[in-house]
């Protein structure tokens, strides 16, 4: 990302929207993955992580990432704390 | 050697493949080249009045497909230009008429008698539009600066890459630099960042190219004008020409208080 081009914008202008919303659109069409898809295999994705490790379900983050026509998806899965770990 | 087929492709309809077809053949025609049209949009004929020769039409694409006549006697020559020829598409018929292996063929017979083959796509992403990119070494993919359409866009791109893999190259039609500038529409840089394909042109609204072929007489016959331009710099790139792209740029005030934007 350049980022004298973000510079240049201003905070949510039009055109600002437009491009998130565009940018959202085209990696959930090329992934053939709607939303609420992503949202069940994030749910699945903490299910199949809680039985090995203690994770802080709340915060984690399951989205696509856009690199030229390369899409991935990138999962941000916090461990708990292990001080709150139960003993 | 034969001459080069190029597709204009677009998912979305009403974007301005026609338009853009009629300019970029009038324009490379302009600059010296031999050039067929192929309306590939069967049942709904519309190149032939874009380019002011819907007078002319004696047989279609589907009459010499089906062997009523031979391929010179389905082409209709230009008035203005003689080395421009267009193949009309048949206007009673259904989507379907013709077959992607029908479609080639006729692509690579008019590909013996001239430099560039230009094929105008239909609307969508079904069969109309896999037999006209059927033919093409080159796509060149139309998107208008709006959500809908870049997103059909990226579909058309994203067939072309699992299907065909034929190169694609990106024009923005009908772009309001106005609009760019007080950031109320998407910037061109961001549509190509996203569709991530290389561009060839790019166009802004202007009224003109709709009165420009309401007479039949596109727009870059009259390339003083800054949309005739942009068609005309295509043409160019498309002969291999390293021409810049210059930043659009807001009608001025006066043009403005003349009324032609
Ligand atoms: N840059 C532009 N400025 C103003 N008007 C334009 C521009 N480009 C196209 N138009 C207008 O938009 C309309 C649709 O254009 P056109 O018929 O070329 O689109 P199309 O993609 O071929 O449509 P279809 O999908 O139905 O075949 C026409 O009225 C045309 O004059
Ligand atoms: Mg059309």
């Amino acid at each position: 990302m350049n980022w004298l081009k973000l510079f240049r914008r201003r905070k949510n202008s039009d055109q600002e929207i437009a491009a998130q919303r565009l940018r959202l659109v085209l990696a959930h069409d090329r992934a053939n993955l709607s939303p609420g898809m992503l949202d069940m295999l994030k749910d699945e994705i903490i299910a199949v992580i809680s039985r090995h490790l203690e994770i802080d379900a709340d915060k984690v983050e399951v989205n696509f990432t856009e690199d030229q026509r390369e899409t991935r998806l990138v999962a941000d899965i916090p461990l708990s704390s292990p001080r709150r770990r139960a003993l | 050697m034969a001459g080069k087929i190029i597709t204009i492709s677009s998912g979305k309809g009403g974007v301005g493949k026609t338009t853009i077809t009629a300019n970029i053949g009038l324009g490379l025609a302009m600059l010296g080249a031999r050039v067929i049209c192929i309306d590939a949009d069967i049942g709904l004929r519309n190149l032939d009045v874009m380019l002011g020769l819907e007078n002319r039409i004696v047989y279609d694409i589907i009459n010499y497909i089906e062997g009523r006549c031979r391929f010179r006697q389905a082409l209709v020559r230009d008035k203005r230009f003689p080395e421009l020829f267009m193949l009309p598409a048949a206007q009673t018929r259904a989507k379907d008429a013709i077959s992607i292996e029908q479609m080639k063929s006729v692509a690579h017979e008019a590909a013996q008698m001239v430099d560039y083959v230009l094929i105008d796509s239909p609307a969508g992403i079904e069969h109309g539009f896999r037999c006209a990119s059927a033919p093409a070494e080159l796509v060149l993919v139309v998107a208008n600066p709006e959500i809908a359409s870049v997103r059909d866009a990226d579909r058309v791109v994203g067939l072309l890459e699992a299907e065909t893999n034929t190169p694609a190259r990106l024009i923005i039609n009908r772009i309001k630099p106005e609009m760019v500038q007080r950031k109320e529409m998407l910037a061109p840089e961001d549509v190509v960042d996203m569709l991530a394909i290389d561009l060839i042109g790019l166009i802004p609204e202007d009224p003109e190219i709709l009165t420009a072929s309401n007479r039949g007489n596109p727009i870059v016959l009259n390339n003083g004008s800054p949309a005739g331009k942009a068609f005309l710099d295509i043409s160019r790139r498309l002969q291999g020409e390293d021409v810049p792209f210059a930043p659009l740029k807001p009608p001025s005030f006066f043009q403005r208080l003349l009324g032609s934007h």
